[in-house]
């Protein structure tokens, strides 16, 4: 039988990818806001496990609204990474490395 | 919170009173966003002046309508009006506004002003709004995420500008590992107690389990990183490098009214019933920020570098304040934080003014001369840096006093010779800029433009420095007044 | 007295300055001048009386002015205790700037800074009466800094010279370290007594004697040492204790009336007076005294040997300040807080005369320091050299001489004190006497005796001083030669400071002294039967020996003792060890914590190692550079496991 305590389990492997993920990956930043995207979703999943097992919905409303913001920010993380893009004429993480100190 | 039998009859037009800095920005922001796509290139440059227009509206509507007398809870519990709430809403819509009354010129000599700037500001404004009267999990998160993105945005601004672009995108990325955090432990503190409510969650006493400690923890994260406190603070120098200097500003100020709101709705009002855990981690989080802070500090030339590690040394200061979990250590970091955003909003904004010829004034060197260059702002500079290193009688002596008072009162000794021993040491890059102000020849010769109107407000600014460190009564009884006893 | 009359007198100079700072382009040069001599003349006038009606029985005035803020029942005000310490002291500080007001007309006629420099010099006194008139130690700090900073500013007046702006910014420095021992030591009494107001920390003294503080685990210290200490580490460096003494003989660099009346005669004394003030601290404390005597002696004794191969007239000068302060220390260490202060007094007008002296003949050179181009000069400006020479007579303490009543009081009750450490401190000053008088009358013969050695240039633009120079030099000479002898019985015996200031009856040595005393004149040919007078004259003769006799002689003794020259011309490499050291190092750590901590440690080792040994090599290369997004991730990451792993342990 699924537990609570596997769901978080999950939830929390999803987070800890996430978080590796993003200093372990040296190249695309793209992989970034994919991480990123990753780690909302870990949230999201605790949130959903959480709101089922309480049997209270306030849980599941936030994740609709965790869902929205998300997108807005990855838009915005989208646009700031084209003009990155058009600066630098490069998306690589070890390229961003002008202000330092 | 979502309560199926949300009753039509109370929600009256004059319950929404409250709520009217809010109501009142959201709208200004939409006519302000029409107007700058209708108006066309001839009438655009109005839409400056009428940003400033609707915050002055704002703030007279905060003041006349949605001043409360006592708590008040709305929207079902998720928003809360109270004094402290009110009066910061109001600093923080003065500071915005004088941040783009400061910027106007520099926007105009870099041709980077757009009417997206003034909205993005005012949307930013109306999260930090947001997060000032937060009082459920839920609004938290959509303050700080409406603040967040907003400043993203401003970070990368200039679409020219390649640091910008590098400082937006590690912004963007840390922030939003910070909002994952922030989250992340939500959903924890959500699971434990199964409220998203902070009237509920302060009620609740706390269970002292693992997962609580990861809860707090978490969200301890997310709140030291957009005060940005040391090890979460790896942004702020980029950041304020690599923005244009107007939007630097404009991060180093209100939002610092934010964090401070954050704290106190987050942290000291809903899980202010168990603060032993937290108050440890802010502690170590203070420490850390005063010392690196301020060493790191002086190893800075580019002075916008320099005012990013000032302003994470001050965080510390901040964040000793809420060590002391008692209301006098509260008051004194409210003292604390409004001092530092007066303080800061002058010196960015001699920074801005005193930009070179082709739009930036970022090096130290840049200010060798000043005092002969342009005596008046290398005053005003003068007296901002001896307020921030906390020289009698300025304001910023009184802000570290309190801060200190608070911590000896609670038997914090060692806390308080450290804070004594790092403004030691801190007072030293402030008084190296007065240092290249006055006793160092400058390269730079090119006039500073006279912005008759500009300089007056700065004027203003630093005198209110130095009256409220001659009055310094006046911020104690107004800090007593907006934080009472428990 | 009435504290309109009291309010008066620093708000005078403070509104001269004001006017002639901010107006100084309005009123022009002479109008500068006139109002801030009135200014402080005003002050002079109206302190003298207040100095007579204490004297004819007018109670002390202690009282506050204005409240600025009261916080915690802690109350922060604008106070003065005028008793006739603080009098005493009002006196001397605004004779000594009156006159060097006036020399001042002459002095700086030809600099561009005039009026910006007479504002400075207002602006100095008073901040220097707020601080001995100050009932509070929010006041005393607030005169404390004040000072502090128009010194600052004054020791880079000619801010064009880089010798200048370092010794200013060294200056700074060194009185940080200073002020932070003050700082500490004011919190320490506001913790025990709860309250910033003298008269109320002094009743709390004998309680506070009785309690002890843990600094370092197991080892309890008596909470008044420390205070006291702490106190103390501010007074050392605002009046230049050995090793905090550094900055004063660079801030030489000013302009010679600063030199006189901040760096001798008024300014360096704070700390004394800030001692002398705190005697009911201090006096429950033997530990705190002993401390205070052996720093006193040893810098009475051995910054007077720098004195000795110094060319530079200032700095000789200066030297000798160094030393005359080591000497009111060494005093207040044996709780003869009287005999300091009216050192204190004697000093202030024998040494401003000194370097008003020296600046007259620095101004009649064309700005030539060094004495080896001086010599023969009392032809040419007998008065500043008969003035001189009372000066100097009286610094080595030649009897019925003022500096000689308040120096051989000063070693007499050194003498009689049984305090830990008294015997090395009476050693220190008695045979600091022989080196005073050895560098004293070196100066002396170098600039004025022997032949002339000026060159062409000197010879050619000499002109000796005018009267607005002269004038000061004559004021200041008459109370250098008269004033030990009629004030000695009245401040040291017959009980004028009253409840000022406080001595135990067991460390009371100066009433051991009056015992034995009879009348100033008895007390001068008594004089005769002491070690210190023949001392003296052995150090003039020497000095005559050396320096117009057999001149060869020095610098055989030169060249066969260099390591001892090497030694002194190095001042005991204390500006080595700081500025190789000390500054070095704190430089070095921030470069390191950024360099290693950030760089090299969390890029190269953790991040990654944790990513595998194979990219480690190539880690280590790239880590020399940040700014990398994923480092700063790692950073937070490593923050929050630290908060989990922290607090989930100790669950």
């Amino acid at each position: 039988m699924i537990t609570l305590g596997h769901m978080l389990t999950l939830s929390a492997v999803l987070f800890a990818l996430s978080v590796a993920g993003i200093f372990i990956n040296r190249r695309n930043v793209l992989l970034l806001l994919m991480c990123i995207e990753l780690m909302l979703l870990a949230a999201n999943y605790n949130f959903i496990a959480f709101s089922r097992y309480l049997g209270n919905i306030d849980g599941q409303i936030f994740v609709f609204f965790i869902l929205t913001v998300a997108a807005a920010e990855s838009a915005i993380g989208l646009a700031i990474l084209v003009v990155l893009f058009r600066e630098r004429r490069s998306i690589n993480v070890e390229d961003l490395n002008t202000l330092r100190g | 919170m979502i309560n199926p039998a949300l009753n039509e009859s109370t929600l009256t037009l004059a319950s929404l009173a409250p709520a009217i800095t809010e109501i009142a920005l959201a709208t200004g922001i939409c006519a302000v966003l029409m107007f700058d796509v209708f108006a066309g290139r001839t009438w655009r440059y109005l839409t400056h002046g009428l940003t400033l227009v609707v915050l002055a509206i704002c703030a007279w509507l905060t003041l006349s309508v949605g001043a409360v007398a006592t708590r008040t809870v709305l929207f079902d519990g998720l928003y809360v009006a109270d004094k402290l709430g009110v009066f910061l809403k109001l600093a923080a819509l003065m500071a915005t506004a004088l941040c783009l009354f400061y910027s106007q010129h520099y926007l105009d000599r870099r041709r980077i002003h757009g009417g997206e700037y003034d909205i993005l500001a005012m949307t930013a404004l109306l999260g930090i709004s947001v997060l000032i009267s937060a009082n459920n999990l839920l609004t938290v998160y959509l303050g700080v995420e409406l603040l967040s993105l907003s400043l993203y945005a401003l970070v990368a601004f200039d679409r020219d500008s390649g640091i910008a672009a590098e400082a937006a995108i590690k912004y963007f990325v840390l922030g939003a590992i910070a909002s994952g955090a922030l989250l992340y432990g939500m959903s924890m503190l959500y699971g434990l107690t199964g409220t998203l409510s902070l009237d509920k969650l302060a009620l609740v006493s706390a269970s002292h389990g693992a997962g609580f400690v990861i809860a707090v923890a978490f969200i301890v994260v997310a709140v030291a990183f957009k005060f940005g406190a040391v090890p979460f603070h790896m942004w702020v120098p980029d950041v304020y490098h690599g923005a244009p200097s107007s939007v630097a500003l404009l991060i180093a100020t209100a939002p610092k009214l934010a964090s401070f709101a954050l704290v106190m709705r987050l942290l000291v009002y809903g899980l202010g019933a168990d603060p032993v855990l937290w108050v440890q981690m802010l502690t170590a989080l203070a420490v850390l920020s005063l010392l690196l802070g301020n060493i790191l500090a002086i190893a800075q030339t580019n002075i916008r570098r320099m005012l990013a590690y000032s302003a994470i040394a001050n965080v510390g200061f901040i964040l000793l304040g809420f060590v002391t979990a008692d209301t006098a250590g509260y008051r004194a970091a409210l003292s604390y934080t409004l001092v530092y955003v007066l303080t800061t909003l002058g010196s960015f904004g001699v920074l801005l003014l005193a930009a070179r010829s082709d739009g930036e004034a970022d090096e130290l060197d840049d200010f060798k001369g000043l005092g002969t260059r342009d005596p008046l702002l290398a005053l005003l500079m003068l007296g901002l840096m001896l307020s921030t290193a906390g020289v009698p009688p300025l304001v910023g002596f009184w802000a570290k006093l309190w801060i200190i008072q608070a911590l000896l009162h609670t038997h914090h000794l060692g806390l308080a010779i450290l804070a004594v021993l790092v403004s030691v040491i801190g007072a030293y890059y402030y008084l190296r800029v007065i240092w290249y102000m006055y006793f160092d020849a400058g390269r730079e010769q090119t006039p500073i433009p006279r912005q008759a109107g500009t300089r007056l407000a700065l004027g203003l600014n630093t005198l209110a420095v130095l009256a409220l460190g001659l009055l310094p009564n006046v911020l104690l009884s107004l800090c007593e007044r907006l934080i009472g006893a428990p | 007295m009435n504290p309109q009359l009291l309010l008066a007198i620093p708000l005078l100079p403070l509104a001269a300055a004001i006017i002639a700072g901010l107006a100084g382009k309005l009123i022009g040069r002479t109008g500068a001048a006139l109002i801030t001599i009135a200014g402080v003349a005003a002050a002079c006038v109206l302190s003298v009386q207040v100095l007579w009606a204490l004297l004819h029985g007018a109670p002390p005035w202690n009282a506050p002015v204005y409240t600025w803020l009261v916080s915690d029942n802690v109350s922060m005000q604008v106070g003065f205790l005028v008793d006739r310490l603080t009098a005493l002291m009002m006196v001397v500080v605004t004779f000594v700037s009156l006159c060097v007001h006036v020399y001042t007309m002459g002095y700086m006629r030809d600099d561009p800074g005039y009026q910006r420099f007479f504002a400075y010099i207002s602006l100095f006194t008073f901040s220097m009466l707020m601080l001995v008139m100050a009932n509070n130690f929010m006041q005393l700090f607030f005169g404390w800094e004040a000072v502090g900073v128009v010194s600052y500013l004054l020791i880079g007046f000619w801010y064009t010279r880089p010798s200048a702006i370092f010794a200013n910014l060294k200056a700074f420095l060194v009185n940080r370290v200073g002020d932070f021992g003050f700082l500490l030591g004011i919190a320490g009494v506001l913790y025990y007594t709860g309250s910033l107001d003298y008269q109320t920390a002094f009743s709390w003294a004998p309680g506070i004697a009785a309690r002890t503080m843990t600094i370092l685990p197991g080892h309890a210290w008596s909470a008044m040492t420390v205070i006291c200490i702490c106190l103390f580490i501010g007074a050392m460096g605002k009046s230049a204790q050995v090793p905090l003494h550094v900055w004063l003989p660079d801030s030489m660099e000013g302009p010679t009336p600063i030199s006189a009346l901040i760096h001798a005669a008024t300014m360096v004394t704070a700390g004394i007076f800030m001692v002398a003030r705190m005697s009911p601290l201090f006096e429950y404390s033997d530990t705190a005294l002993s401390f205070v005597m052996v720093i006193g002696a040893t810098t009475a004794l051995f910054m007077g040997f720098l004195g000795i191969i110094n060319n530079d007239i200032k700095r000789v000068v200066a030297y000798s300040t160094l030393s005359q302060l080591g000497y009111m220390t060494v005093a207040l260490g044996v709780s003869a807080y009287s005999v300091a202060i009216f050192h204190l007094m004697t000093h202030a007008f024998f040494k401003a005369l000194l370097f008003l002296t020296a600046g007259a003949v620095i101004v009649a050179m064309h700005h030539e320091q060094d004495m080896r181009k001086m010599g023969g000069l009392r032809h040419r400006m007998p008065l500043t050299y008969w003035t001189s020479v009372i000066g100097a007579l009286a610094l080595i303490g030649t009897p019925f001489f003022s500096g000689f009543y308040s120096k051989d009081a000063l070693i007499e009750a050194v003498g009689e004190s049984h305090r830990y450490g008294a015997s090395y401190a009476y050693f220190c000053v008695v045979a600091g006497v022989f080196v005073t008088a050895f560098y004293t009358f070196r100066m002396i013969f170098m600039t004025f005796h022997g032949e002339e050695r000026l060159d062409h240039h000197a010879k050619e633009h000499f002109h000796d001083v005018g009267w607005d120079m002269k004038g000061p030099l004559v004021a200041l000479a008459i109370p250098s030669l008269l004033i030990g002898f009629f004030t000695i019985e009245p401040v040291l015996f017959n009980g004028y400071f009253g409840s000022a200031i406080r001595v135990l009856e067991r460390n009371d040595v100066v009433a051991e002294i009056g015992r034995e005393f009879h009348g100033a004149a008895n007390f001068a040919l008594h004089s005769v039967l002491s070690l210190p007078l023949y001392l003296a004259i052995a150090g003039v003769v020497s000095a005559w020996y050396l320096v117009l006799k057999r001149p060869a002689l020095a610098t055989s003794i030169q060249q066969r003792f260099s390591w001892l020259y090497r030694l002194l011309d190095n001042k005991y490499y204390f500006d080595w060890f700081n500025e190789n050291v000390l500054a070095r190092s704190s430089r070095a750590l921030g470069y390191g914590l950024w360099r290693g901590g950030d760089q090299a440690i969390i890029d190269g080792v953790l991040v990654n190692g944790s990513a595998g040994a194979v990219g480690w090599f190539a880690g280590v290369a790239r880590a020399l550079q940040s700014g990398f997004l994923y480092s700063y991730a790692f950073w937070m990451i490593v923050g929050l496991v630290m908060l989990l792993g922290w607090f989930l342990v100790r669950l």
